[in-house]
């Protein structure tokens, strides 16, 4: 029973095409899991009879909105929830079908694991080698290779052995395999072989479930960089309080991006390039002696300085540049393609900036992999852009540091999210 | 390398939800948080304490109320905005019934959907540009595609087929005049992790949401509380004739609307009996207590978008 709170946490995404299972894959886990409850299933069971299915179409799970209903389609990325007894995961459900790229680079973000499923009948398409492409290109470190359908050819070890070793070959091309962590496991989403349970039919692969292979992940903050990094949101000055001795109570409010941090640390404020030390850490009432990765908290440090959202502290001895020309991979999320002549704002941690676009070195034709010369960008494009920037942002490169190599482009003129930036 | 000890699942969802609250403060001119009193918003109010405390709040509370709420709640809704020393506005839908705004259809009428109305009138009334709100991604599957920060437009309409991506945890609040942000701080939180951290936390709950004995009928297959006070001394939902009134020991899981929150028979009377109850329900939260989200399998979309949060 899940009564205890020391649970890890682990991000995952599912990538696919339309018809290689990965609906019934997400439902399937949710169901062996016994994460859906009796009335949920009563709703999808009426739907599955309602459109003439025979067995309840798992794959109804994921489908929420109206129109995906309608058309039997996934429009968006959704979010799922379900939890072992040792762990909490968040699955990042990015649909297979059209707006792939923006979808997938949008789950892809704040995914640890990537399952990448293959239909065992089909083998290795170009869809998987534009999945297994961006995976590497956002920088998820675990790759799950889900040769699934095992039941449509007889489970036969062979035509696992052969995708496994078609696969390896590729991800060895793209250096996706030297540098990130694959496993690859056999499976029948439909009958469960292998996510949850091992059933019988797959005797010959002595390897773990998905489930396990989950269960094992190293969660995403104990990985990020050793780097501290501390993107300041916003500083608390309550000197309107009532109580005296919070008058020159100056907080930095703010989550530790990356590395970890102590009371007693010398600090650097940037851009300005104020020092101090750490005086104290505080999570809410609690006084804390350090601070690690993914935590909120507030840093009081030992000297005045003038310090406002947007500033970055860091330690001393690890200080990124502060830089106003960045290089970077950008995937264009917009209908309204990028246009060279205009200004756009660049959001990089919590620092904003007017940017102009110096030039499109190249964008990446994500079923070949070749570059190709362009003037714009459109939709679900991914190139390679550099940018002018009016204020100097304090960087690290995106294969360092996925927090503060990352950054978004917002169109001024409707506000949207347009464009996604990892800086090489 | 130092060896990492990872966060717990709870720390973690609290440092992101800490992390989104500082995003809404550093990035919005004038947000708001939803507080109703029940258990989602109590944790995102220690949630608040966490992310901006020794300072207040950089934002004030609002309810708006139906009218149809249990005496408990708001009782308990006015004591902890007291105790925090932090703004409670309270906007009602009778007053936007006396204005005209809200007509309803019959007098007993449900008017959880009509708090859009009433909330949409007080965005613009106090030119808020963004509300936080206690909504889960878990609780109903049009929320499973919300976004953290999810745009409105000047009707507060929600477009599903056109939300902002979101990415790593960079998000963006930026609106236009008259548009607004709904910002979700608990999105990743399941029922689950709401009850364990109401436990960890020792937050206070209003009563009803502990097992209790109560005056209920069965009308449509659920357990309807009848003969409910409410702050004006009125009693609401009347037994129909031919219902047999039964006095029943339940709980709440959801609080809303008297009219159409359906509690759930229990003996969980403390939160960790809760804990263990909701580890092995076999029920969804809204489909044991909502008689609104089941009219038709897309009900919560269709209200998210006419401005429902």
């Amino acid at each position: 029973m899940t009564t205890q709170h020391n649970d890890s946490l682990l991000r995952f995404m599912t990538c696919g095409s339309v018809d290689d299972g990965k609906s019934t894959l997400i439902g399937r886990l949710l169901y062996d899991t016994k994460t859906i409850l009796a009335d949920t299933l009563n709703n999808i069971e009426r739907t599955s009879k309602k459109r003439g299915m025979e067995a309840v179409d798992l794959s109804l799970l994921t489908d929420g909105l109206q129109a995906e209903r309608e058309q039997g389609i996934t429009i968006d990325v959704a979010y799922r929830y379900f939890s072992t007894g040792t762990r909490k995961y968040i699955i990042a459900d990015a649909p297979g079908h059209e707006q792939y790229t923006r979808n997938m680079v949008t789950a892809a973000s704040t995914a640890n694991l990537a399952i990448i499923l293959i239909d065992a009948r089909k083998g290795v398409l170009t869809q998987t080698r534009r999945h297994s492409y961006l995976a590497h290109l956002v920088g998820i470190p675990h790759i799950v290779v889900a040769v699934n359908k095992m039941d449509l050819v007889n489970y036969d070890q062979a035509v696992f052995d052969k995708i496994k070793a078609d696969y390896t070959a590729f991800a060895t091309e793209i250096g996706l395999a030297q540098a990130r962590d694959i496993k690859f496991i056999p499976m029948s989403a439909l009958n469960g072989d292998m996510l949850v349970d091992r059933l019988e039919n797959l005797n010959w692969y002595q390897g773990e479930t998905l489930l396990e292979l989950l269960e094992a992940a190293p969660a995403s903050n104990s990985e990020a960089s050793e780097a501290f990094r501390f993107p300041v949101q916003f500083v608390c000055r309550p000197h309107d309080s009532a109580n005296p001795d919070l008058h020159d109570f100056r907080g930095f409010m703010g989550r530790v991006e990356s590395g970890e941090i102590a009371v007693g640390d010398a600090v650097t404020v940037l851009p300005n390039g104020y020092q101090s030390k750490v005086k104290a850490i505080q999570l809410g009432a609690e006084q804390l002696q350090r601070a690690q990765t993914e935590q909120s908290v507030t840093l009081l440090l030992e000297d005045e300085i003038d310090t406002s959202r947007g500033d970055m502290i860091v330690k001393t001895s690890q200080a990124p540049e502060a830089v106003k020309h960045i290089e970077a991979h950008v995937c264009w999320l917009s209908e309204t393609p990028l246009s060279p002549a205009r200004t756009y704002i660049v959001r990089h941690t919590t620092r904003e900036s007017k940017a102009k676009i110096g030039s499109i070195q190249y964008k990446v034709d994500v079923n070949t992999l070749e570059q190709q010369a362009t003037t714009d960008l459109k939709m679900n494009d991914i190139a390679r852009v550099s940018f002018k920037l009016a204020q100097p942002l304090m960087v690290d490169s995106y294969d360092k540091n996925r927090a503060t190599g990352a950054f978004i482009v917002i169109d001024e003129s409707t506000n949207n999210t347009v464009g996604a930036g990892m800086i090489v | 390398m130092t060896t990492k000890q990872p966060l717990s699942h709870l720390d973690w969802l609290e440092a992101e939800a800490i992390h989104i609250l500082r995003e809404v403060a550093g990035q919005c001119a004038n947000p708001v948080l939803l507080f109703s009193g029940g258990k989602d918003s109590l944790c995102i109010l220690r949630l608040a304490e966490k992310a901006f405390r020794p300072g207040r709040f950089p934002f004030p509370l609002m309810h708006i109320d139906t009218g149809h709420n249990y005496q408990e709640v708001v009782n308990f809704r006015d004591q902890r905005a007291a105790e925090l020393g932090e703004r409670l506005i309270v906007r009602s839908v009778e007053d936007s019934m006396k204005r005209g705004t809200v007509v309803l259809k019959t007098p007993d009428e449900p008017r959880n959907k009509h708090q859009s109305v009433t909330l949409l009138e007080a965005i613009e009334e106090f030119g808020f540009d963004c509300c936080i709100g206690g909504a889960r991604r878990d609780e109903e599957k049009a929320r499973a595609k919300e976004r953290i920060m999810s745009f409105r437009d000047e009707f507060g309409q929600w477009d599903p087929k056109n939300q902002r991506p979101e990415l790593w945890n960079l998000y963006n609040a930026r609106v236009h005049k008259g548009e607004n942000i709904r910002a979700f701080p608990i999105s990743n939180w399941t029922e689950m992790d709401v009850w364990q951290y109401i436990e960890r936390e020792k937050l206070e709950l209003p009563s009803i949401y502990f097992a209790h004995q109560r005056d209920v009928v069965m009308r449509h297959g659920a357990i309807f509380p009848v003969n409910v006070p409410l702050t004006s001394g009125e009693l609401i939902n009347q037994p129909k004739a031919g219902e047999e009134v039964i006095n029943m020991q339940v709980r709440f899981r959801t609080v809303g609307d008297v009219t159409c929150t359906a509690p759930v028979i229990s003996d969980a009377d403390d939160v960790s009996k809760i804990v263990v109850e909701t580890a092995t329900t076999t029920i969804t939260e809204r489909g044991a207590t909502r008689l609104d989200d089941q009219t038709s399998e897309a009900s919560m979309e269709q209200r998210k978008k006419e401005g429902y949060f």
